[in-house]
């Protein structure tokens, strides 16, 4: 079995430090960072997470896998610098202001991850502003935001009408989610995509980047 | 202190909905756990924000709701109800916003039972507000003094039950659910969970014995039922939803030890374990909160429940009017089935409510652990513990034992991957330190989001 393999496996396995040693040898080797980014990593995420939409692992699976997945991609990073490889996205994701719910942000975080993302988590109760900022900061190319509640989805609405504010709107696609939120609502304030889950937001993301390639 | 070290009901026999051990009188009459099983009716608003503008057009929302469901009581003969208005987190951090809510619906109540004869109350659960980076202690400070004058306020100004869904410990326990880490969950519930309980309900009880309101209970919403809707999802094992579920029992149970006398929140399935050790009535919430979320319990869960509730509904518009009156109007004739099996009989009650146990209890391990008499077990085996701690592994363990011969017995249908996950879940627990303060030393590096000084652990 190639390192690659040996790599994508054990990621699906979720053991991470088996990720660290393959990745290691593999670079002793010679792969590429690209290879091992997209043949090793990526690809035992992208197998999990078909058995994971067949019902076959629970989402503790696909977060132990993704810690793995974090931890080989620490050792690759030089690597990865060095033959200026980037991620196939960056979001920055973030629960709305007034709202304390988290669990749904990080899984759609770790899916996110899992799919070779780059996140910018703003953490829960985040303002419009902070929005704003770290649009400016990181430039990335989605904003997520989330919220549980009826009486704060609107704020998904303020962050929509502050990025247009500040010029920023055209620059990045927002996807919204969480339990109120429909996509009647997504096209009432003017977000580009309503993920219905984390599984889906995760696909939606790479979909809005794979169309910007 | 009360100290409970067994069960208050031994058979099941008079382990059943409408009756409770000791039952609770409210000022108007009314008897919970009496042998009367009545609704409890939740509702929230519609897609709005809230602050200082919006807050008259909120009070006009509230009042409708209000006046909605009271119409719907005198319609259908309904002899008494609960309203509980759980405030959203902007009423709790703006305590008078919470106040004028209350006050509101209590007039309204007050007024269409004087005019009709009928008995209504309000439950006020003031949103527990102790979370987030501006948090400055779980004990003190001004989350802690919003939430405590939101209490007094409100039980001032019509609230007769005082009730919470507090969150000692959801910091820890959210990661665990993620991850399906046992241990961390029993941290958080059996040792956080059950310290911030131990503070909250002190004062909690204080207040109400200080304006003559009475303390209800407190259900651990944010840890059983996140898992309960992460499973329903398949996100993660039924089995780890079922186990975290009666874990949740013994941090609820601290509300009662401290001097709460029901009738138990709705919204925590565990109620049901807490009236079978301390004997006080539950509300419970089943099939009519599929307006809220997904349930696998909705007809198991209304076995032992005093008060029957709908979750919460929003204030949206439906065919039959709007949808806090017809959410009302299903609890209604819910109940009137009930209590008319029972005016025929406590047999006949007793056949009702093992049919309502039988429908659900094969499907999903969560309905299981809410089987009346699968409850008296795992009550009796968590009362031969004394700690917290030692009452939740046991609790866990014994779960997993009941759920494992339920399947063997082909009584519970289980997937295979649930089967392997109760296995970890079994081993994980044997694995465990012997006593708290070893867990507590062991948890604390790992446990990125809590602050062991908001607690007082250092």
């Amino acid at each position: 079995m190639s390192n690659l393999q040996l790599i994508s496996e054990s990621v699906q396995k979720g053991r991470a430090k088996e990720t660290v040693t393959y990745i290691t040898e593999a670079i002793k080797e010679g792969v590429s960072a690209s290879d091992i980014l997209n043949n090793g990593l990526l690809d035992g995420m992208s197998k999990l997470g078909v058995r994971f939409k067949n019902n076959e692992v629970y989402v503790p699976d696909v977060l132990v896998a993704a810690r793995a997945l974090t931890k080989g991609l620490e050792e690759l990073k030089p690597l990865m610098i060095s033959e200026d490889i980037k991620p196939i996205g960056k979001v920055v994701l973030g629960t709305v202001k007034g709202d304390l719910h988290d669990i749904g942000k990080n899984l759609v975080k770790m899916m996110l991850i899992g799919n070779g993302f780059e996140v910018t988590d703003l953490g829960v109760d985040v303002s419009a502003e902070s929005f704003v900022n770290a649009v400016k900061e990181n430039e990335p190319d989605i904003v997520a935001l989330s919220a549980l509640l009826t009486t704060t989805m609107s704020q998904q609405g303020e962050v929509v009408n502050a990025l247009k504010a500040n010029g920023l709107r055209e620059k990045v696609k927002i996807m919204v989610g969480g339990a109120p939120v429909t996509q009647t609502f997504c096209d009432e304030i003017g977000a580009d995509a309503y993920a219905a889950d984390a599984a889906s937001s995760a696909e939606l993301a790479k979909s809005f980047v794979i169309h910007k390639q | 202190m009360r100290i409970f070290n067994t069960t208050t009901y031994d058979s099941l026999e008079d382990f059943v909905y409408s009756k409770a051990k000791n039952p609770v009188i409210l000022k108007n009459g009314m008897v919970i756990g009496g042998g009367m099983l009545y609704p409890e009716i939740n509702f929230t608003l519609p897609t709005m924000t809230i602050n200082k503008e919006t807050m008259p057009q909120i009070l006009g929302i509230y009042k409708e709701i209000a006046t909605g469901i009271c119409q719907r009581a005198h319609e259908l003969h309904v002899p008494g109800f609960v309203a509980e208005i759980e405030t959203l987190p902007p009423m709790t951090f703006n305590p008078q916003w919470g106040i004028d809510v209350c006050s509101t619906v209590a007039d309204v109540l007050n007024s269409y039972s004087e005019k009709y004869g009928y008995k209504a109350s309000v439950r006020i659960t003031p949103n527990d507000i102790r979370e987030g980076d501006d948090l400055e202690h779980m004990w003190h400070g001004r989350h802690w003094d919003s939430i405590l004058n939101t209490f007094e306020g409100c039980a001032k100004n019509g609230a007769e039950l005082l009730a919470i869904e507090s969150v000692g410990g959801k910091e820890v326990h959210d990661e665990a659910v993620m991850f399906c880490d046992i241990s961390k969950s029993i941290f958080a519930l059996s040792v956080l969970g059950c310290k911030d309980m131990g503070k909250l309900w002190t004062e909690i009880v204080r207040i109400a014995d200080s304006t003559g309101t009475i303390a209800s209970g407190d259900t651990a919403c944010g840890f059983a039922n996140t898992a309960m809707v992460l499973a329903d999802r398949n996100y993660i094992p039924k089995t780890f939803a079922a186990v975290v579920r009666v874990v949740s029992a013994i941090r609820s149970l601290v509300a009662i030890e401290c001097g709460a006398k029901g009738p138990h929140k709705d919204c925590g399935y565990e109620g049901v374990f807490v009236k079978a050790i301390s004997g006080i009535p539950i509300s419970m919430e089943g099939k009519a909160s599929a307006c809220a979320h997904l349930s696998p319990v909705g007809n198991v869960a209304s076995c032992l429940a005093d008060l029957w509730s709908n979750e919460s509904i929003q204030h949206i518009k439906l065919l039959g009017g709007m949808a806090p009156t017809v959410c009302f109007e299903q609890l209604a004739y819910d109940c009137r089935l009930m209590n008319e099996a029972s005016s025929k009989g406590n047999d006949k009650a007793l056949f009702l409510r093992d049919c309502l146990a039988d429908s659900d209890s094969l499907y999903d391990p969560q309905a299981y652990v809410l089987r009346p008499d699968v409850v008296l077990d795992i009550s009796k085996q968590i009362m031969k513990e004394k700690t917290y701690y030692d009452r939740a592994k046991r609790g866990a363990i014994a779960t997993v034992g009941i759920l494992r011969k339920a399947y063997d017995e082909r009584t519970l249908k289980l997937d295979d991957k649930e089967l392997d996950w109760m296995d970890r879940i079994y081993d994980e627990i044997e694995d465990m330190p012997k006593t708290e303060q070893e867990l507590t030393e062991l948890m604390i590096p790992l446990c990125e989001k809590l602050n062991p000084e908001k607690y007082d652990l250092i």
